[in-house]
């Protein structure tokens, strides 16, 4: 395989890695956002971050794995954007310990303060890794300012400006709403019915900042839409996307909630496709001089790497899709209490 | 105002010392936990089966910790070396990225089995979850610690100079797989660390036992699982010591820097070298006060000969010399602690087989210590490695005869960062993981002293999920005798 061959294909197997972990994580990462608004009990807060219990922290593995995979395939990339998100990234890191302590922790008590103090921290962490992974990715889009050497120039404020800012509204509301529907499918009886009520709000909150994201992406980041230009056939992505958007109601509405889970799914994916599509072929743009930029070429690793890794991930693959279908099979169905539960 | 190299080791060293109380518990309790599910499915006992419920909710705590703190270190490659970063990450990536998908994967998924499957899945299904969590848990120490071990004794590269903006820029790329893998210090590092997990677990969960016994609380469960937990912990305890024998003396050909700083041996000479027992080494002066000396020792352990000498500190350029004092104290805590483990195992076994354990109060006071004494070695041996190979974050070595350029730890930060970014990062773990301690050990206590479940209330939670399995079937339709059994599993 020519080394650009295999670089493209490492470009695609990160895009699958960072889908995966969008769609995976997504659901857990909402049904933190949603617990307090849904939850009103005790045993019901038990239920809502049971129904996550056995599989969030296999999920957040793909993005350890993504993080991993970036490194060894593209480590200037993965320098320069782990050392420019400085702050962001340790917030980020602060969040992901909160989730995973407070779904351990909650529930060792018997006390009130303690569950509530864990409860927060649940919400808070959660909502604001969303909403960390969509400025981030704002951030990619609209380019940075990267100098030379690949040495990022700006500040923290530089990345807090409105067009990224919309992007992580927008990944809350995405997760908020594919929680829900998954919450749906895991819950029973009144609630269920109180999930139910939620998912159409959230689904007009989504649309909403959807189009604008759209809009302001095309208005923001040209680039983004050079590819699509470039190669008219890949407008079928954004027109499925769309159509994709639309068959969330569709769905529920005929009933059929595990279609709409199927429908949000392919939502995340068809987001992350256009990120990928839209970016390429940098990982990061710089916005001082597009020669300064962090592309595929010049982050990659030795040709040699790339196809060690390619056998990694060849041999490595579809042992983890089996545990991974194994373990979702074996915790299907309705979320229930047990002696076993957090 | 301190600089950003400063802080960035500070930081690197303070969260992985942190995170490192936690994935050598976890090893070394997934094995404990294998063994006594091992025990439960060969007889079936409910003690058995009662003690691996108890050991599952020790390690899902310990576990979580570790998970959440070990994210921490994938990203600070990134954001605070990002120099690290580009030059390694053709070599140290694809370690990482293997350790993702072989590790990471296989114990997050099973772990979920292990923790919530009780109920839902066989005694034997359950078995093998356990042993693939232990399993992945290793082959995540395995990556990790040859990915350590290369930037010791790098293998398996060379030097390649890429042109970026005109400027020429270094990076190590792999041209031999495999030897990068088994680079010189991969296999004894290897051993000696997942040994060193090993011998906490087992001492862990004969402490938590001995506490029972002491307190005469769930007896049966602890006499059961002592009589796994002492005969393993004198086994990993000797094997630490053969293994750590092992590379030190592989240290004098790979890092001869680090075994003089490790023995505060500064000055070669023609006479053997002895070997201190203890002391207070004073780099500047190049001398050690208070020192106790060996005779001939050092030379007999290094070479197995008594008369030859160990080269010393003075053979090494002074700009590439590592500090004296951490590692020297750090070797000889580690070795201490080591024997007295040793020592613990080996009376603890022997009154235990001459059934006179359970007399000797001031010993099982002392197996419920030991925890303590294996995880400061452990720390202890992690600090001597890390802080003996200073300077150079990626040592120099010389590959087909040919000298390979080193990277020094001051040249792999990350350019961007200000030292303002690195100090609040620092506040900010601290306060976070000093919270998340207390919170662990209050957890950790509330379980211990809960202890595990009788034989009673096992028995009777298992009478109320077979009664409630029934009430379902009955609401499925079906006949309570297993008429429903067909739409209870398509449900």
């Amino acid at each position: 395989m020519s080394y650009d061959t295999i670089t493209l294909v490492w470009f695609f197997l990160l895009g699958v890695l960072l889908t995966g972990y969008a769609i995976l994580d997504g659901f857990d990462l909402g049904v933190g956002i949603l617990h307090p608004f849904i939850a009103k009990t005790d045993r019901e807060r038990r239920l809502v971050m049971n129904s996550i219990g056995p599989l969030w922290d296999g999920n957040e593995v793909w993005l350890v794995t993504f993080g991993g995979a970036l490194f060894a395939a593209f480590p200037n990339a993965y320098a320069t954007v782990f050392s420019s998100f400085y702050a962001a990234f340790h917030l980020l890191l602060t969040c992901l310990i909160g989730r995973a302590v407070s779904l351990e922790f909650r529930s060792k008590v018997h006390s009130p303060a303690w569950r509530r103090f864990w409860d927060a921290g649940f919400f808070l962490s959660s909502i604001t890794a969303a909403a960390l992974l969509g400025i981030a990715g704002g951030n990619v889009m609209g380019g940075m300012q990267v100098g030379p050497m690949f040495q990022y120039q700006g500040g923290l404020l530089d990345q807090l400006y409105w067009y990224p800012l919309l992007v992580g509204a927008l990944t809350v509301s995405l997760f908020a709403l594919h929680g829900a529907i998954y919450l749906f499918l895991k819950t029973e009886d009144e609630l269920q019915q109180r999930v139910r009520s939620r998912i159409l709000p959230l689904f007009y909150c989504f649309a909403f900042l959807y189009a604008a994201v759209t809009l302001a992406t095309w208005v923001h980041v040209p680039h983004a839409t050079e590819t699509l230009s470039r190669h008219p056939w890949l407008w079928i992505v954004p027109v499925l996307n769309a159509l994709a958007v639309l068959n969330i109601p569709r769905a529920m509405h005929l009933g059929k909630p595990g279609y709409a889970f199927f429908t949000s799914s392919m939502v995340i994916a068809a987001l992350a496709s256009l990120f990928s599509v839209a970016i390429f072929p940098n990982f990061v743009l710089s916005t001082i001089d597009p020669a300064y930029s962090v592309t595929l070429e010049n982050a990659r690793s030795s040709h040699q790497t790339l196809i060690t890794m390619l056998w990694i991930a060849m041999i490595g693959m579809p042992c983890v899709a089996s545990y991974t279908i194994t373990i979702y099979w074996i915790f299907r169905g309705k979320v229930q209490l047990d002696s076993n539960s957090y | 105002m301190m600089d950003v190299e400063l802080l960035s080791r500070l930081q690197f060293a303070g969260t992985i010392m942190f995170h490192y109380l936690f994935p050598p518990l976890s090893i070394g309790l997934g094995l404990q936990l294998f063994l006594c599910e091992l025990a439960y499915v060969r007889t079936g006992h409910p003690a058995w089966e009662s003690a691996a419920r108890f050991w599952t909710r020790v390690f899902a705590v310990n576990f979580a910790m570790g998970v959440a703190t070990g994210i921490v270190m994938e990203f600070e490659f990134g954001t605070n070396w990002a120099a690290y970063s580009r030059f390694v990450g053709d070599v140290f990536g694809s370690a990482l990225a293997a350790e993702g998908i072989f590790a990471f994967f296989l114990e997050s998924g099973f772990l979920a089995i292990l923790v919530f499957g009780w109920d839902r899945v066989g005694p034997k299904m359950h078995l093998f979850s356990t042993l693939m969590v232990f399993l992945g848990s290793v082959f995540s120490a395995v990556w990790i610690v040859i990915a350590n071990s290369w930037q010791q004794t790098p293998a398996g590269y060379h030097i390649v100079w890429q042109e970026i903006q005109g400027e020429s820029v270094p990076r190590a790329e792999v041209t031999d797989f495999w030897a990068m893998v088994f680079n010189p210090s991969s296999v004894d590092r290897l051993t000696h660390t997942l040994i060193g997990a090993l011998v906490l677990g087992a001492f862990f969960v004969a402490s938590v036992c001995s506490f029972y016994l002491l307190k005469q609380r769930h007896e049966e469960v602890a006499r059961r699982c002592l009589s796994i937990a002492l005969p393993s912990a004198l086994v990993f305890t000797l094997l630490a010591a053969i293994t750590g024998h092992d590379s030190a003396q592989k240290l004098v050909e790979t890092q001869p820097a680090k075994l003089a700083a490790m023995e505060a041996h500064f000055e070669t000479t023609d006479q053997p070298t002895g070997l201190y027992l203890f002391g207070w080494p004073d780099a500047e002066n190049e001398t050690v006060h208070f020192g106790v000396r060996v005779p001939w020792l050092l030379s007999l352990m290094v070479y197995n000969d008594p008369r030859k000498p160990v080269p010393g500190m003075d053979q090494i350029p002074e700009s590439d010399r590592p500090p004296v004092w951490l590692p020297f104290q750090m070797f000889h805590l580690m070795v201490s602690l080591g024997t007295m483990m040793i020592v613990a195992a080996g009376l603890a076994c022997w009154t235990w087989y001459r059934k006179t354990y359970q007399h000797h109060c001031w010993l099982m006071w002392a197996i419920v210590l030991m925890p303590l004494a294996a995880m400061t070695a452990n720390q202890a041996g992690w600090i001597t490695a890390e802080v003996g190979r200073q300077p150079w974050i990626v040592h120099p070595s010389i590959q087909d005869g040919v000298e390979m350029m080193g990277l020094r730890t001051k040249d792999g930060l990350s350019e961007s960062v200000t030292a303002q970014q690195v100090l609040s990062s620092i506040v900010m773990f601290a306060v976070i993981y000093s919270l998340l301690f207390a919170v662990w050990i209050f957890v950790l206590n509330s379980k211990i002293q809960h202890g595990p479940e009788t034989m009673d209330e096992l028995a009777k939670r298992k009478r109320d999920r077979a009664a409630s399995k029934m009430s379902e079937r009955i609401a499925h339709g079906g006949t309570g005798r297993g008429g429903g059994l067909m739409e209870d599993e398509a449900g």
